[in-house]
């Protein structure tokens, strides 16, 4: 509470207190590398009516994770192949999978109903070091991030963030009018395969810092906000990184001040109620 | 721990001693008897979920029951009254907004799917805020998320059987015009069958079931007794009366076999029902492609 008080009545002094751990400053850059992208990537997937896939990723996240700890290998391991291959397959497929879709779902409530086998496997085995492994998988642990893992992981985003700027105005042309753009010779489908598995990379990134239930609120709330704030697709992009950025600063810095409250919990309650705001202030998007 | 081991049940060749093992609890006969009452009110309500494809809503609605629970945990409230609470009034919002909202949009910024994206997280993330608060011993956030069958307590029991009676004689009452405005909801209207009343009223039967299953597979797997049966069912015959009927039938036995699977092993119940669930799923799929029955008209 004496940190809270002193956040309160200084908090200049409060934001020096909070950068002097170390754990704190790797979940602040990591963080914030992290909803960068995640919010990049996000604004895409919104546009490209994608959302569905980012819920079935957090399913294939969790079963990923925990099946890389049952076999006991790196979480990250199991994480990252797991999203990737997953975003590769959704890509293969095609935009056949709504969100509506019986066989789809059914599929990963049942990937998911693996995923606590493994966590039993897991937990009850005698490899098991890791008794909360389950929740911080599934909530994230950006506090627990180790020094290597905060660097792999920042590192990683920056990675996801430059191919994204890259690949973006061609991207952009794909997704909002894909049969012109093909006729203008942009890949389309090369895009879309590069695109998903860019997704599910920064799902195993986000998987690490809010945790594989929360990741889908990374992607696409702070894109919900920009999308209310501004038409103009490269400012909205720009506009979504930004408010990913903010959400994790002011996340970390309300559950520094009260320890009780979970880091996860709070960046999406920061990313939340900026989206509200913008739903409340901005001007209404245009119709269609 | 001692004691645990001794009681420990095994699982034999005989039939009838391994059932009276299984009956041999109160905890597991409450477990029983919930499971039941909520897979023959899943599967009905979850054969119109279906029929009605609306499943993402269902899911949603599950979704936003997991604070109600942890919420209701952490002020000392049973987890049953916060459940039904949170879903049934995010039914009541669902069903208040526009019908075109919950469409799947064509193209474009669909800032919908992205308002759902953030529902979602967020009541799961706030549901996470109160199992912190509450402290409570770790494997309560995993039951909560992923079922658990301890510790069904009687008043639960009473209130899962007062809740799903009522929602089967409400889907009694309307399933006929439901079903009519469900298949052709353009044709219903013009005959006078109030589709938008109907529509509000079985997404308030869809919270009350979610809140339901929620009890028995956990937030994150009620697909298990709400899709998986039906769709398994709906693979099967074309017929109505005999697909609800044989969807009750799937969801009671994968419900039955769940448990009994998971009092006699060290592994979930929400894995076992989700397996179970899905196998009948795959089976049934199957059948269909070997037997070659005549699929389903306008598809």
């Amino acid at each position: 509470m004496t940190v809270l008080g002193l956040a309160v009545a200084d908090p200049f002094a409060g934001v020096a207190h909070m950068l002097g751990h170390p754990f704190e400053v790797r979940a602040v850059i990591a963080g914030s590398l992290i909803a960068a992208a995640a919010a990049l990537v996000g604004w895409f997937v919104v546009l490209r009516s994608q959302v569905f896939t980012g819920d079935a990723l957090s399913h294939v996240a969790f079963t990923g994770a925990l099946a890389a700890l049952a076999a006991g290998i790196d979480l990250r391991i199991g994480l990252f192949v797991g999203c990737v291959v997953f975003g590769l397959a959704m890509a293969v497929l095609g935009r056949n999978g709504r969100a509506d879709d019986v066989v789809i779902g059914s599929v990963f409530a049942w990937v998911l109903g693996l995923g606590v086998l493994l966590l039993t496997v897991y937990t009850t085995g005698s490899g098991a070091t890791d008794a909360s492994a389950g929740i911080n998988v599934l909530f994230g642990s950006i506090f627990g991030l180790s020094a290597s893992q905060s660097t792999l992981a920042a590192l990683i985003a920056v990675g996801v963030i430059v191919v994204m700027i890259a690949i973006a105005r061609p991207l952009l042309f794909a997704s909002l009018d894909p049969a012109v753009a093909s006729a203008r010779g942009v890949p389309v489908r090369v895009l879309g395969v590069v695109f998903l598995a860019l997704v599910g990379v920064t799902a195993g990134e986000a998987t690490q810092a809010v945790g594989s239930l929360l990741l889908l609120g990374l992607l696409s709330a702070p894109a919900g906000a920009a999308a209310r704030l501004t038409d103009r697709p490269f400012v909205a992009m720009w506009v979504a990184v930004g408010l990913g950025v903010v959400s994790v600063w002011g996340g970390l810095a309300i559950s520094y001040a009260a320890s009780r409250v979970p880091p996860s919990f709070a960046i999406m309650a920061v990313a939340t109620g900026i989206y509200l705001l913008a739903a409340l202030a901005g001007p209404r998007p245009r119709p269609g | 721990m001692a004691l645990l081991a001794v009681a420990a049940p095994r699982l034999g060749w005989n039939p009838v001693s391994d059932i009276d093992q299984l009956l041999r609890y109160h905890f597991m006969l409450n477990a029983l008897r919930a499971g039941t009452i909520v897979a023959v009110a899943a599967g009905a309500i979850g054969w119109f979920m279906i029929l009605r494809r609306q499943s993402f809503v269902g899911h949603t609605l599950a979704t936003v029951g997991f604070p109600g629970a942890s919420g209701a945990v952490w002020l000392g409230l049973p987890a049953t009254w916060g459940y039904f609470g949170f879903c049934l009034a995010a039914a009541m919002v669902v069903g208040l907004l526009p019908r075109r909202a919950l469409g799947a949009a064509s193209s474009g910024l669909s800032e919908e799917s992205a308002v759902i994206g953030t529902v979602q997280a967020m009541a799961l993330g706030a549901g996470f805020l109160f199992t912190s608060l509450y402290h409570g011993f770790l494997s309560g956030t995993t039951g909560l998320l992923f079922g658990s069958f301890l510790g069904v307590t009687d008043a639960q029991v009473w209130t899962l059987l007062a809740v799903g009676l009522a929602a089967l004689a409400v889907l009694v009452v309307i399933g006929r015009p439901l079903l009519f405005a469900s298949v052709d909801p353009d044709v219903a209207r013009a005959r006078g069958v109030p589709v938008g009343a109907l529509s509000f009223l079985f997404v308030l039967l869809l919270g009350a079931a979610a809140a339901e299953v929620s009890q028995i597979t956990g937030t994150l797997l009620i697909f298990a007794l709400l899709v998986m049966p039906a769709a398994a069912a709906q693979q099967l015959t074309t017929r109505t009366g005999r697909s609800l009927a044989l969807t009750v039938l799937i969801a009671v036995a994968a419900t039955w076999l769940g448990l009994a699977a998971a009092y006699f092993s060290a592994y979930p119940v929400g894995f076992y029902i989700t397996t179970f669930g899905f196998a009948a799923y795959l089976l049934a799929a199957s059948t269909r492609l070997v037997g070659g029955r005549p699929r389903r008209a306008g598809r």
